[in-house]
């Protein structure tokens, strides 16, 4: 009994929240009320990640970027408005600049695949984990389940290898 | 698309971009030490951001088609995120779950990363550009063979 539980101690860790919940729970609802004020305003559910796809079509005559020129402005100002208001945290909460400790290759070649995955499976974490689902968008489900299962076992596997951070 | 857009919209666009990344940021998920925190079960939070962010939009794409025709800034009819599904969304889903995984960035993160003083984040927005940018020249490349004649006969 007890060694059950131990094993089961190093899935389920001791502090399940180590950060507090509310840090999520809050910034989950603003995530939302972000994505709210501008479907009330102009009824478009944004998501994130079509804004590389948008952008790259100012610099490429690529076919694939010319269905997106319609959105590309407002993108930009959206993308704009999403580090503006992470900088507005930084000031008032963090105090000082924050930066990550995980190495540029995992970074870059992370970055490389997020950025291919994302524009061929229809969205991001955003698109579809937030509009997608918040829609009850069939697709979207899939496509949470599907990157949501595999991220885990990527990054499970890549800590097995011992890379850290 | 020309027609003219309302004056409010750009505005209405930088606000709901500024409370999207706030929240991206206060949630911590713009870092991605506690992205990686969560796939390597060391912090349950990320489906309290996902999840909650998406109860909130829920409810006003629940309730908006119900209470007016159309929005007010652009005339476009309320409607959900609806997108086909095809193999594209499992095979796109699985290389975005590999990078995610391997990274613990996403693009939404990746902006809010930069605005809390993250330049180590340019690698990853670096890599999301390459990315959708071989992903559009592939596809791009692959539409034009399509819908190029059959030289068959």
């Amino acid at each position: 009994m007890l060694a059950e539980l131990v094993a089961l101690g190093q899935v389920v860790p001791a502090e399940p929240f180590p950060n507090g919940i509310s840090r999520y729970a809050i910034g989950g609802l603003l995530v939302g009320l972000g994505a709210v004020v501008i479907y009330l305003g102009t009824g478009i559910a944004a998501g994130a990640s079509t804004f590389l796809e948008s952008t790259l079509s100012y610099v490429s005559d690529q076919s694939r970027f010319k269905q997106y020129r319609a959105s590309r402005d407002w993108r930009v100002v959206f993308t704009l408005g999403i580090i503006l208001g992470a900088a507005v945290y930084a000031v008032v909460w963090q105090g000082s600049t924050w930066t990550t400790d995980v190495q540029p290759w995992r970074l870059l070649i992370g970055g490389v695949l997020v950025g291919i995955g994302t524009r061929v499976g229809k969205g991001c974490t955003s698109g579809h984990g937030v509009c997608g689902v918040g829609s009850a968008s069939r697709t979207s489900i899939v496509g949470v389940i599907t990157f949501l299962t595999v991220a885990i076992v990527t990054a499970q596997f890549v800590q097995a290898m011992g890379v850290s951070p | 698309m020309t027609r003219n857009r309302h004056p409010l919209f750009m505005p209405l666009i930088l606000v709901g971009g500024l409370i999207f990344g706030f929240g991206l940021a206060y949630s911590h998920m713009a870092r991605p030490e506690v992205v990686l925190d969560f796939l390597q079960f060391d912090d349950f939070g990320l489906p309290f951001v996902m999840f909650g962010a998406a109860i909130v939009s829920g409810i006003a794409f629940a309730v908006m088609p119900r209470i007016r025709d159309g929005a007010p800034l652009t005339g476009d009819r309320y409607e959900r995120r609806l997108k086909p599904f095809d193999r594209n969304v499992l095979i796109g889903g699985a290389i975005f779950g590999v990078g995610w995984g391997l990274s613990g960035i996403c693009p939404g993160a990746a902006y809010a990363s930069l605005g809390i003083g993250n330049v180590t984040i340019l690698w990853a927005l670096v890599g999301m550009f390459a990315g959708a940018y071989l992903q559009g020249v592939w596809r791009s490349k692959r539409s034009a063979a399509e819908s190029a004649p059959a030289g068959a006969d």
